[in-house]
Order: C-alpha cells, then sequence, then structure tokens
C-alpha cells in the first residue's frame, strides 16, 4: 500500500474516530489495556453476547498507533463470531510480529504492516488487539 | 559547558532526557574500565594488594559521598541499587517497626512511585494511614498546606526535593522545622535534586535521604540511602548474609557489623560504587553552584523560546530547575516524542510514574524536557526549529 493512502487512513482513523465514545450499557464489559509503558490508557466496551460481537467502542488517551489501530480492529470485530474475531485478532499480531498471516481477513488493518520497523510502536499497535484477545478467551 | 567530556555527545543526539537518567562522563567510564583492568577483586577482604586498593576505594568513595551531602560521619552512608531500593530499606526496614496502626504519613500527589507505592502497601500491613500535603495551584508545596496537612498522628513527612514531572523543588529546610517541631520525621527523595543543587543533609535537618548514582552521571545500579546514624542503626537488613556478620555460631547465634556495613550484605555492586565516586568528583570539579546557574539560565531561555510558540502548551513555567514539562496542542506526548526522535532529540513522554498526578494537573501525559549542563542553546535553537515545523508531524510519523 501506498505510504500517502496509509497514513491518510491512519489519521482518519485516529481523528474522526467513529467507536470512540463511552458505551456504559449493562451489556457492555468493560476492559482496560493500561499496558506496561507509563502512557497508553484506553478504556474497551465490548457487547458480546451469544458468541456473536454485538458491538464494542473505546475511550481514553493514546498516541495516534494505538488509537487509529484500535477504531480499524473494533469496526472490523463488530459482528464476528467469537471463532471469527481471534482468528482476525490472531493474524493480525502475526503481522505485526512479522510471522506468516493471512492477508484477506485483516482488510485496512494492512496499514500497520511495516510496524516492526518501528519497535517503539508495536506495543501501541497490539494494546487493543491483545487486550479484547484475552477478554474473548476468557468469555 | 564541558561538552567534550562526554565521549557519546559527539554521537549526533540531543539528549533532553535527564531526568530518566544522565549520561556519563569519560572519567567514570574509565573508573570502571580500571576496576576490571587493574584492580578487580572483592572489596572487606584485603588480604593481598588489588584487593586492599579496592577496599580503599570502596571506602574513599563513602567518604565522598558523605561530604558531597554534608553528612556528619561516614557510617551514615549505605550503598543501595538506587533510589526505589532506598526508599523500601527505610519503609520496610525501619517504619514498619517504628510506626503503628493509625499512624499518619505525608507525601503529595506529586511524588515518584518510589515514594507511594512502599508506603501503601505499608498503609494495607500495618494499617497506617497516607494523607497528602495538598498542592497550591502551581502544584508546589507551600508551608502553609504543610502545617494544614498534620495532625496528632503524623509521624512521617516523605516528600521529593526535587519533583520528577512538575520539576518544582521544596523548601526542604523550612519543612523540616515545622516536621520535627511536630516530632514527625523527614524523608527525602533527592533523586531528581542531587546533580543540580547543593544539598546539605545537616543544614536541611534530614532524617532519611534517597538518591539514585545513574542521575547524577554515575553508573545505573548505585545508590545511596542517608540516614541519621541513630535511625539508619536501628534500620532492619534486608540481606543477611556474608559481609554484614560479625560472627556466627552453629547454633544459631549470629552477631551483626556495625553499619553501614550491616546494611550492605553480599557482595556490594562496587565498580558501581568506584564509577558513582568518580561522578561525584566530576560534579565538585565542575561545580554545584555553577551548574545550577547554568541549567536554570539554560531553562529561563528554554521556556522564553516555548513561549513565542503559541500551538505550545508549557505546564511549569514558573518552576526554578532544570525540567520542563510541554504538550504540542492537540498532539499525545508520545507522538510529539516520536517526531522529535526523528531528529535525534530524546525527550521523555509520558506521566514519568507519577500516575496520581494526573487528578491534579488535568493532563495525564506530557512531554517532559530536562536539562543538564551539556544542554546549551543550539540545541534549544534545534528543538524550537523542528517544533515550529511540526505541522508536518503526521508526514513525519506515519
Ligand atoms: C523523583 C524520583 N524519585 C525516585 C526515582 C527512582 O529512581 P530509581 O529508578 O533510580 O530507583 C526517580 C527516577 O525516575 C525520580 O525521578
Amino acid at each position: 500500500m501506498d505510504r500517502n493512502l496509509k497514513r491518510s487512513i491512519i489519521l482518519d482513523n485516529y481523528q474522526n474516530a467513529n467507536k470512540k465514545y463511552i458505551s456504559d450499557g449493562e451489556e457492555f464489559t468493560k476492559i482496560n489495556t493500561r499496558n506496561v509503558s507509563c502512557i497508553d490508557n484506553l478504556d474497551i466496551y465490548i457487547d458480546l453476547e451469544d458468541n456473536i460481537i454485538k458491538d464494542i467502542s473505546f475511550e481514553g488517551e493514546a498516541c495516534v498507533i494505538s488509537i487509529s489501530s484500535t477504531n480499524i480492529l473494533i469496526n472490523l470485530l463488530i459482528g464476528k463470531s467469537k471463532e471469527d474475531a481471534l482468528y482476525l485478532i490472531d493474524n493480525y499480531l502475526k503481522m505485526i510480529n512479522e510471522e506468516e498471516y493471512d492477508k484477506e481477513v485483516l482488510k485496512e488493518l494492512l496499514v500497520f504492516d511495516d510496524t516492526s520497523k518501528q519497535p517503539s510502536r508495536i506495543k501501541c499497535a497490539t494494546l487493543t488487539a491483545n487486550g479484547i484477545k484475552k477478554f474473548l478467551e476468557n468469555n | 559547558m564541558n561538552r567534550d567530556d562526554f565521549e557519546i555527545l559527539k554521537k549526533n543526539i540531543i539528549y533532553f532526557d535527564n531526568g530518566a537518567t544522565t549520561l556519563k562522563p569519560n572519567v567514570v567510564r574509565d573508573s570502571i574500565l580500571k576496576y576490571y583492568d587493574e584492580y578487580t577483586a572483592n572489596a572487606h577482604r584485603g588480604d593481598y594488594k588489588t584487593s586492599a586498593i579496592v577496599d580503599n576505594l570502596y571506602e574513599e568513595a563513602r567518604e565522598k559521598v558523605c561530604k558531597f551531602i554534608n553528612a556528619k560521619e561516614k557510617s551514615e552512608i549505605v550503598f543501595t541499587s538506587g533510589t526505589t531500593n532506598s526508599m523500601n530499606m527505610i519503609i520496610f526496614g525501619y517504619f514498619k517497626n517504628y510506626l503503628k496502626e493509625g499512624d499518619e504519613v505525608l507525601i503529595t500527589l506529586s511524588e515518584h512511585a518510589s515514594n507511594i507505592v512502599p508506603w501503601f502497601m505499608l498503609e494495607k500491613e500495618i494499617g497506617i494511614k497516607v494523607n497528602y500535603i495538598d498542592l497550591d495551584d502551581k502544584h508546589e508545596v507551600s508551608i502553609d498546606n504543610v502545617k494544614k496537612a498534620i495532625t496528632d498522628k503524623t509521624k512521617v513527612i516523605s516528600i521529593a526535593m526535587t519533583t520528577n514531572v512538575v520539576g518544582d523543588t521544596r523548601p526542604i529546610k523550612e519543612i523540616s522545622k515545622i516536621a520535627h517541631d511536630n516530632n514527625i520525621l523527614m524523608v527525602v527523595d533527592a533523586a531528581q535534586a542531587v546533580a543540580h543543587n547543593k544539598v546539605d543533609v545537616q543544614d536541611m535537618d534530614i532524617d532519611f535521604m534517597a538518591f539514585s548514582g545513574h542521575k547524577m552521571y554515575g553508573p545505573t545500579g548505585t545508590g545511596v540511602l542517608y540516614g541519621k546514624f541513630d535511625l539508619l542503626d536501628k534500620v532492619t537488613p534486608f540481606n543477611y548474609g556474608g559481609g554484614m556478620n560479625a560472627m556466627f555460631t552453629k547454633n544459631g547465634y549470629v552477631e551483626l557489623r556495625e553499619i553501614p556495613t550491616r546494611l550492605e550484605g553480599g557482595t556490594p555492586n562496587i565498580e558501581g560504587v568506584l564509577g558513582l565516586s568518580e561522578a561525584i568528583s566530576y560534579i565538585e570539579d565542575i561545580g554545584i553552584d555553577k551548574i545550577n546557574k547554568y541549567e536554570k539560565e539554560l531553562r529561563k531561555y528554554l521556556i522564553s523560546e516555548l513561549d513565542k510558540l503559541d500551538f505550545i502548551d508549557v505546564y511549569n513555567k514558573e518552576v526554578d530547575t532544570n525540567i520542563v514539562a510541554f504538550n504540542i496542542k492537540g498532539v499525545f506526548a508520545q507522538d510529539t516524542a516520536v517526531y522529535l526522535d526523528k531528529y535525534n532529540i530524546c525527550v521523555r513522554a509520558g506521566n514519568h510514574c507519577a500516575k496520581i498526578l494526573d487528578n491534579e494537573l488535568n493532563i495525564s501525559n506530557t512531554v517532559r524536557i530536562s536539562l543538564s549542563f551539556y544542554n546549551n542553546k543550539e540545541e534549544i535553537d534545534l528543538l524550537i526549529n523542528v517544533l515550529k515545523n511540526s505541522e508536518n508531524i503526521w508526514k513525519e510519523i506515519l
């Protein structure tokens, strides 16, 4: 993908993140992705019903890569079954870690395919994915 | 000034993260190399020449630290692995025995985690209460607020001399006076202070003080715990074993050595301590007052230049130290740091481990510049230029 196109997708999902708001309905479970670095701090609200991700949103302060990857990922996960969601997340994590992965399912997440070149950003790009993965595996 | 003393400054970097750790001058490196190349040996066991040399250098280092902070005697100086280690040693080795349920410890919202989390743990363990001295509208500690926070249960005031986010320096001498008038012990975290202003534990009448070698041009893994003799003498050791015992018998009788040796069980970080010793000599050769004056002037220059940029928010304009906290309006601190890194400008983004301060500052993350004497106006001009072009930030970092 062309650098300019990547940049504009990342920026659009940062500046106009459509899923960045609090969901406080009781069907939502809130998880926090506060990670090992002192800094990114996102709350994620997930509504998982009958094995289907009905809705997800998020709120908090984080860098452009965290916010943008969270927004793109969330949009892709909504409507998916738990298994499909986990498959997608696993492939996303494989991509970030420079392993073989299934390109088909990742769609716009492909804008992060060269994140491994900036090691300090790997954590940012995987923060939400790891948080949601853990949630799905335990629920 | 003194830029030639630092090999690393020949690399093309602008290092503005001195609050995290300072660069190390060549003389510190050389002192460690010398230990490796000329007299590697353990300390406290001077049966042969190199061992005796090391023994002497190790105790000389203690002497130097003692003079550097003007302690009364060198037995009041314990070598530790850093501020965190020193704080834990006194909180669990002294205050855990000294404090009783319901006793109060006063800290502030802008303390470093190492002066908060151990107290919280002690709160859980023995039921003390951690309370806060309110910060004023500049996020600083005022004498009035200290007085207000004291109750008849207050037993300890434990605060940083200089904080690592706001960078304000507290009037420790005055606060100590109030503390002692009320039978309160004064604990000081001097991690951000010792390399930047004169610290005199007797004049300031400090009971316990902690600091790190690596924030004062010395090696990582070194630090100091200072305690007034009678207090330090009551600290229970963490590490029982070699070096710290005077004798023991097979039926369990143990006699411990005097302080400070009693509190330094096991082989110490000898090369680190020798490096720290050299770092202190290095600071003293330049002169701490000269360093202080230079850094304050440089900070003023930085602030005046940042002030000209209307898209920058500076959060601590008025403090009188080496630390500046700011943000580019609308840009997350970490993104600014990544952008500056493209130009080899090293700054720290984050809440600087003072995680509870965001309640107070209303911003949880800032870009922090912490200056040292080797920084200069040219570096600041470069920074300002890069910031001026920050409308390109997304193009540069994405
Ligand atoms: C004010 C303050 N206290 C304590 C510490 C902890 O020092 P160390 O990590 O060397 O133990 C730091 C270091 O970041 C600090 O800035």
